[in-house]
């Protein structure tokens, strides 16, 4: 059997609390534990001097367009381009076409992601059929299809009515039911963040109250229904303190945001480019400053990239045609650096624990751990090489990136996925 | 004939007033002056753009910006090129991008672009080596239709300092009124700009103007005003009751401009809805200079032209 030593690097696994210097034991698909082990004898050694060895990243907010969209992403090029970030585990929306609202589709997934063989793919289920947001899908066969969390990806189930119904019945599988949080009456139309920007640019706004709202309607939802709620991509300070209060109140309501929420904003849009044309937008300075202190005092448990993938010919367009998104999994690792590490507002522990720990707890996939006998997915990072982002190398297909030619710092050097050492192609 | 003054210019594009410094839009002004005084004799003989191509791609239907823009190019000599979405390529799903580096291809230097979305001339300026002139980007800015209301403004009032404007109306779907306010609060011209909160973007403030929402309470304060069409075609529904309600609120009509100062300045960038913002008896009565700024329109697109692409060692 296969045994892995990685020596020497900075063992940071925050679901056991550790943060040392020490070796880590890795036998067939399974950690063994950290520091030493007598009577094992290392069939490969990798030295990780100067590393942080870390359970492998969970990316929970993924966007594969496979089936349907196969010109913007597949399957095999978002886990690729996983691997190549870092990541060793990708929940993956159910936004495609068709959409993931059955068994079936549950299952495709699996099977592409095993033909594929790179990083872990764990769909997520449609809420409704279709994601119309009339009848719930079949959430009992998707469970036997290995969906892991319910979702109608990027539309928020409108009616309140069917959204305590997902909560209760998805409750009966202790699944979350994974929220994007809008009222869409009050975007319709709309391009960016309403405010003094879309005021000066006049681009139809998305005021941040359309967010709150939906944040707040949900939150009150689970409370009633006692079920798990989880925000995607939080980008408001009042969401955050919605969050923050629910959470004092004993709510199971967890919450996450992007990287680029963390430290851009709406004046980016000057630029025109339709790269800074996010959903959620991007909004203020005291919203950023909020959301990184929603981070930092963990009312934020989780940070994950909204990776959505589309071909050039896509997203090179005018402000009001371009679609909304932009692709992260190869920048979520040194985006979140430079936004959050770098500037000192979380340190490598904390900045980890969202990236691996609390998905992993989130959906209830148990991963994000180096504990002995969990699957041996693990992520060394070199936290000081540099180097710049260049979106023409990406492993995804698409390239909507606001960040190429940025000079970042922090990388994966190596991923282990069940024990398979995958080196990312530079 | 009469020589046109050299102007410093640095610019190969027109996108917006606000980028524009005082001294830039003084430059066109003073030209369009020049541009005015021209004799129908004088005028048939300008050959400052002479084998130069300007092409208009007008994504947005217009009447009199687009022959404005034609007429001025031709009397300076250009040769021009008419494009419209439908009945061309756009209409086969070529990408907006595509269309113009097709069109540029051609061998053109300038290209005068009106498009629903923002930005869309600043995509074309990034994306193209020809100049590129913005003729109304959404609700962003229309650059040369603020620059002849403050010519017609300096014309009639012989300044702009410590003058009074009102825009009135839509202000939140219209690219007149950004442009209308960053070149305006440049010449230390006090801008009020005037309709329902629905219409009046939050914020709006930041750039320097003064927000009411009572036309009858500002009106005697202004030495101009500006009425803005209401942009039917941009709004969304339910942004005011009715439009009967709207113009007894916002309209101008003979029984109103009694409160107004007895030399008011009444300008609409046009097309107007007659009977919505603007009775016909107001349009066409003795305060109204409408006509003279379709006149004065053409003076400032060729003083446009002339310095993107039209002066010597050029």
């Amino acid at each position: 059997m296969n045994i892995i030593c990685i020596t020497n690097g900075r063992i940071v696994d925050p679901s056991q609390n550790v943060d040392r210097v020490a070796d880590l034991w890795i036998r067939g698909e399974q950690i063994v534990g950290i520091g030493p082990q007598p009577g094992l004898v290392a069939s490969r050694t990798i030295d990780a001097a100067g590393m942080i060895v870390c359970p492998g990243l969970i990316d929970m907010h993924v966007h594969l367009r496979e089936p349907g969209r196969e010109e913007d992403e597949t399957i095999a090029t978002g886990s690729a381009a996983a691997i190549a970030g870092g990541i060793t585990s990708i929940a993956c929306m159910p936004n495609t076409d068709p959409p993931i609202d059955h068994q079936a589709a549950a299952e495709f997934v699996y099977l592409q992601a095993e033909r594929a063989g790179s990083a872990n793919v764990f769909p997520v289920g449609c809420v409704t059929m279709g994601r119309k947001g009339a009848e719930l899908a079949e959430i009992g066969g998707l469970v036997e299809g290995g969906a892991v969390a319910f979702s109608d990806a990027d539309v928020p189930v409108v009616s309140a009515e069917i959204m305590r119904r997902a909560l209760e019945y998805c409750r009966m599988f202790d699944r979350p039911v994974l929220s994007h949080a809008e009222d869409l009456e009050l975007t319709r139309g709309g391009i960016m963040h309403e405010g003094l920007e879309s005021m000066r640019l006049g681009l139809r706004g998305m005021p941040a109250a359309a967010e709150e709202v939906a944040v707040h309607r949900d939150i009150e939802l689970a409370r009633l229904t006692g079920a798990q709620l989880h925000l995607l991509h939080l980008s408001t300070a009042e969401g955050v303190e919605l969050v923050r209060r629910a959470k004092e109140r004993g709510v199971r309501v967890s919450a996450a945001t992007c990287p680029q929420y963390c430290f851009l904003t709406d004046r980016s849009l000057r630029s025109f480019d339709s790269n800074f044309k996010l959903n959620p937008p991007l909004r203020t300075e005291a919203d950023v400053r909020a959301i990184i202190n929603g981070l930092r005092d963990g009312t934020i448990d989780v940070l994950a990239s909204d990776h959505s993938p589309h071909a050039p010919e896509k997203k090179l367009r005018e402000l009001d045609q371009a679609p909304f998104g932009i692709v992260g999994l190869e920048t979520l690792l040194p985006i979140s650096v430079a936004a959050l590490v770098a500037p000192g507002h979380l340190s490598w522990p904390q900045l980890i624990e969202k990236l691996t720990v609390q998905p992993g707890r989130i959906l209830g996939i148990e991963r994000g751990t180096l504990a002995a006998g969990a699957d041996a997915d693990v992520t060394i990072i070199d936290p000081t090489v540099e180097w710049t982002i260049n979106v023409n190398a990406f492993a995804s297909k698409s390239r909507n990136s606001p960040f190429h030619n940025r000079r970042v710092r922090g990388r994966a050097h190596a991923v282990i996925v069940g024990g398979e050492v995958k080196t990312p192609q530079f | 004939m009469q020589s046109l003054p050299q102007m410093s210019w640095n610019r190969s594009h027109l996108l917006g007033l606000e980028d524009l410094g005082r001294d830039e839009i003084t430059a066109i002004l003073d030209l369009a002056e020049h541009f005015t005084q021209d004799t129908h004799e004088r005028r048939s003989k300008r050959t400052n753009l002479a084998g130069k191509v300007v092409v208009n791609l007008f994504f947005e239907p217009s009447t009199r910006t687009r022959m404005s823009f034609s007429l001025a190019a031709r009397r300076l000599g250009a040769d021009v090129l008419d494009f419209s979405p439908s009945g061309s390529s756009t209409s086969k799903g070529e990408s907006f991008i595509d269309t113009a580096k097709n069109i540029e291809a051609m061998g053109i230097d300038l290209v005068v672009v009106r498009h629903s979305a923002t930005g869309a001339p600043h995509l074309l300026a990034q994306h193209l080596c020809a100049g590129v002139i913005n003729a109304g980007d959404g609700a962003h800015e229309h650059p040369t239709q603020g620059l002849l209301d403050i010519f017609t403004i300096r014309q009639k009032r012989g300044r702009l300092e410590g003058l009074t404007v009102g825009l009135v109306g839509d202000i939140a779907h219209s690219r007149v009124a950004r442009s209308n306010i960053h070149g305006l609060t440049k010449f230390g011209a006090k801008v009020i700009v005037c309709g329902p909160p629905t219409l009046v973007p939050r914020g709006i403030e930041e750039l320097g103007v003064e927000v009411s929402h009572n036309l009858d309470a500002v009106l005697p304060r202004c030495d101009v005003i500006n009425m803005l069409r209401i942009q039917f075609e941009r709004q969304r529904n339910g942004l005011f009751p009715s439009i009967a309600e709207y113009a007894r609120l916002f309209g101008m009509d003979s029984n109103r401009l009694k409160k107004a100062r007895p030399d008011l300045l009444l300008l609409a960038p046009g097309p107007i809805n007659r009977g919505v913002e603007i009775t016909p008896e107001v349009a066409d009565g003795p305060h109204s200079a409408i006509l003279t700024q379709v006149t004065n329109g053409l003076a400032v697109r060729m003083a446009v032209l002339y310095l993107l692409c039209g002066q010597p060692g050029m």
